[in-house]
């Protein structure tokens, strides 16, 4: 089990609110589920929260969310500490870099990944560089392995990484160009590299 | 050799357009109402037919398990909840079908939909598939605009596909677990009995699947049972995506037949272990939770339900992970506990407990500081663990560690020798202890 506690008051902004976009996105997500079981969406709208908040999630939303689905605020915190993509400190501004160090991972070198972010974000993860831009963690497998090692930065996966390639991911990042998501080696997705061995015949 | 003609997931690699117009030249939604007109009955035979047995982990036969749900619908409407979560170590073939060929699965719901009277069914992702979850997403919303789901679809039949998804806890993948989080709580597994069959989703009855064991339906009701049941060997039939991790020359997802050997299949699809055969320690054959099989037992391996069985493993997942000689193993297999202890949900004591227990045995074990006695110990921690916990998130901890003690007992052993004669010498720099 992960301990996991809320971020110091001096760090939590006071009010939380969505945007009207995302008031309104919120409202869709809730019509997804029967009547009275709208706390089916306390997951779908603090990450929604959580991305609109710059990557982390301040009590303030958890509260609003917990409101807007008339919710008791101890069962929105429970959601929001038990599952670890609900990042409860800020993080880099920039990326926020997981890092997958589970087996199949650590077979293929995630070692490496790891002594790249401790040398160029911080010594420990979960703590912002000094200049605020980048933060990292070690996460649990991320459903890639035939692509590891691997980092999930945001919304995408970049894949295959080198010590050298994943430098050059932080770099697309640190200039605000990231590279291209996926393999950083010549290859289609989770095809062999070098090319498929299957599906030749098959026109797609 | 699986036959391309064979191969149910055509835009594996995603060369092709994952979308409708793509998915309809693959053969997708080709005749879909006649299926769904063939009527709940003879899906479900169909499907029972084909012998397919579940894709997510545990390999019950899915026909069986649709025909659990009540007969008819009374005052609670039946769910069909799509198990997406894939987070198995090892595991990265949903990730696939979700991105590349989501069709396939959107199909899939609602013919398992209609075989269950269901008239709504849930997908719930986990929540780092982001670029997965909007592509799916991205497919349900060309069914509908083309009219394929919803109300008053072409089909004749009403059923709405929802996208759910997670955010971040292995223990979701269990179908309890599941449940509680698509309700808005915390994802900790209920006891069984009641089967979610009885009371699922909502106290209502509901089926859980696996997204492969989904997408492979609408082949199956095309082209027949019987012609998924002459793939693979009997009670191991069909197709099944492979993903091979590890110390391979190059790994990837592959579609191949059941019962496929082992070294064929990673000789013929992977480039060989890295380093030949011969350099080959062990494979995990089914996701982290499964017992590691030796190199020496590995020749004869067929990778399927059955043939890993003979070994005292099981096909899990078909996620293989490979270690050659260069392995760790004991760390390897530490850090497959350190796994295990972040996720487990809390619930249980012999679970809480215990997998901290053997991480932290595990850990000294790897470096050799432990006493001999240890290693029987770990065993009967392993064994106060098995069978005594809320889910079966206990049993699929314990039997890699016991995997390990079965098939390495000598490595630890030597580790430890090793250990105690270093502690003699004078060039050692001491540690102070924890
Ligand atoms: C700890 C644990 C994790 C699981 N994770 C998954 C998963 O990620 N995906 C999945 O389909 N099944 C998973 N399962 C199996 C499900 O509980 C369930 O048996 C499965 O979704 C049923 O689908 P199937 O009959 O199509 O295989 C998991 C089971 C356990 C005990
Ligand atoms: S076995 Fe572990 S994961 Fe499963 S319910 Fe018990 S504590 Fe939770
Ligand atoms: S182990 Fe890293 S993605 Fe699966």
């Amino acid at each position: 089990m992960a301990n996991r506690r809320l971020a110091p008051p001096n760090l939590q902004p006071k009010d939380f609110a969505f945007t009207a976009e995302n008031a309104v996105w919120a409202k869709q997500q809730i019509a997804k589920y029967p009547e009275g079981r709208q706390q089916s969406a306390i997951i779908p709208l603090l990450w929604r929260a959580q991305e609109q908040n710059g990557g982390w999630l301040p009590e303030a939303a958890i509260r609003h969310v917990g409101e807007m689905l008339g919710m008791a605020h101890i069962r929105a915190l429970e959601v929001a500490t038990f599952y670890t993509m609900f990042l409860l400190e800020p993080c880099g501004k920039k990326a926020h870099v997981q890092v997958c160090g589970t087996t199949p991972c650590m077979l293929r070198g995630a070692e490496a990944i790891f002594d790249v972010c401790k040398a160029r974000i911080h010594h420990d993860p979960m703590h912002v560089s000094a200049d605020g831009d980048f933060s990292w963690e070690e996460v649990e497998c991320l459903g890639a392995c035939v692509n590891a090692p691997m980092v999930l930065i945001w919304d995408d996966t970049y894949e295959d990484l080198t010590a050298e390639s994943f430098e050059k991911v932080l770099d697309g990042f640190a200039k605000g160009q990231p590279v291209k998501p996926g393999p950083q080696i010549d290859r289609q997705l989770s095809a062999p590299a070098g090319g498929a061995t299957t599906l030749k015949s098959v026109k797609v | 050799m699986l036959d391309d003609k064979d191969r149910i997931f055509r835009n594996l690699y995603g060369q092709g357009d994952f979308g409708l117009e793509g998915a309809r030249s693959r053969g997708s939604w080709d005749g879909t109402k006649a299926i769904l007109e063939k009527g709940r009955e003879a899906i479900v035979a169909e499907v029972k037919a084909s012998g397919l047995r579940g894709r997510g982990g545990a390999g019950f036969p899915t026909g069986v398990k649709w025909s659990f749900m009540p007969k008819a619908v009374g005052d609670r409407p039946h769910y069909l909840v799509v198990n997406a979560d894939e987070s198995e170590p090892g595991t990265c073939k949903d990730r696939e079908i979700m991105r590349n060929d989501p069709h396939l699965l959107i199909e899939g719901c609602l013919i398992a939909g209609r075989a269950m009277d269901c008239r709504s069914g849930y997908i719930y992702v986990r929540g780092e598939f982001i670029r997965e979850r909007q592509r799916l997403q991205a497919a349900i919303d060309q069914a509908y605009e083309a009219k394929l789901l919803g109300k008053g679809n072409v089909h004749g039949y009403d059923f709405d596909l929802y996208v759910h998804h997670g955010a971040g806890a292995y223990i979701c993948g269990e179908e309890m677990a599941l449940l509680e989080s698509l309700e808005g709580k915390k994802g900790q597994p209920r006891l069984k009995p009641p089967f979610p069959a009885n009371m699922g989703l909502y106290g209502c009855p509901t089926t859980v699947n696996n997204v492969e064991s989904i997408a492979v339906i609408p082949d199956i009701m095309r082209r027949g049972g019987a012609w998924f049941a002459g793939i693979g060997r009997p009670n191991n039939p069909g197709t099944k995506l492979f993903c091979i991790s590890g110390h391979v020359e190059r790994p990837c997802t592959v579609e191949d037949a059941m019962g496929v050997p082992l070294r064929e299949l990673i000789e013929t699809h992977c480039g060989g272990v890295r380093g030949g055969w011969g350099n080959l320690l062990a494979v995990i054959p089914g996701g982290s939770s499964m017992p590691l099989i030796p190199a020496h037992q590995c020749d004869e391996l067929k990778m399927d339900f059955d043939g890993c069985l003979a070994l005292k493993s099981s096909l899990g997942t078909a996620a293989v992970i490979v270690m050659d000689k260069s392995t760790d193993i004991i760390r390897a297999m530490a850090r497959i506990s350190y796994f295990y202890r972040h996720e487990s949900c809390g619930q249980c004591t012999p679970c809480r407990e215990g997998m901290g227990w053997m991480w932290r045995m595990l850990t000294r074990m790897a470096e050799g500081r432990a006493q001999k006695r240890e290693i029987d110990m770990l065993f009967e921690v392993t064994k106060q663990i098995e069978g005594h916990t809320i889910c079966a998130f206990g049993d699929g901890a314990a039997w890699p560690v016991q995997g390990l003690l079965r098939h390495f007992r000598p490595e630890i052993e030597r580790r430890i020798d090793e250990y105690t004669r270093n502690a003699d010498r004078h060039d050692r720099v001491p540690v102070a202890a924890e």
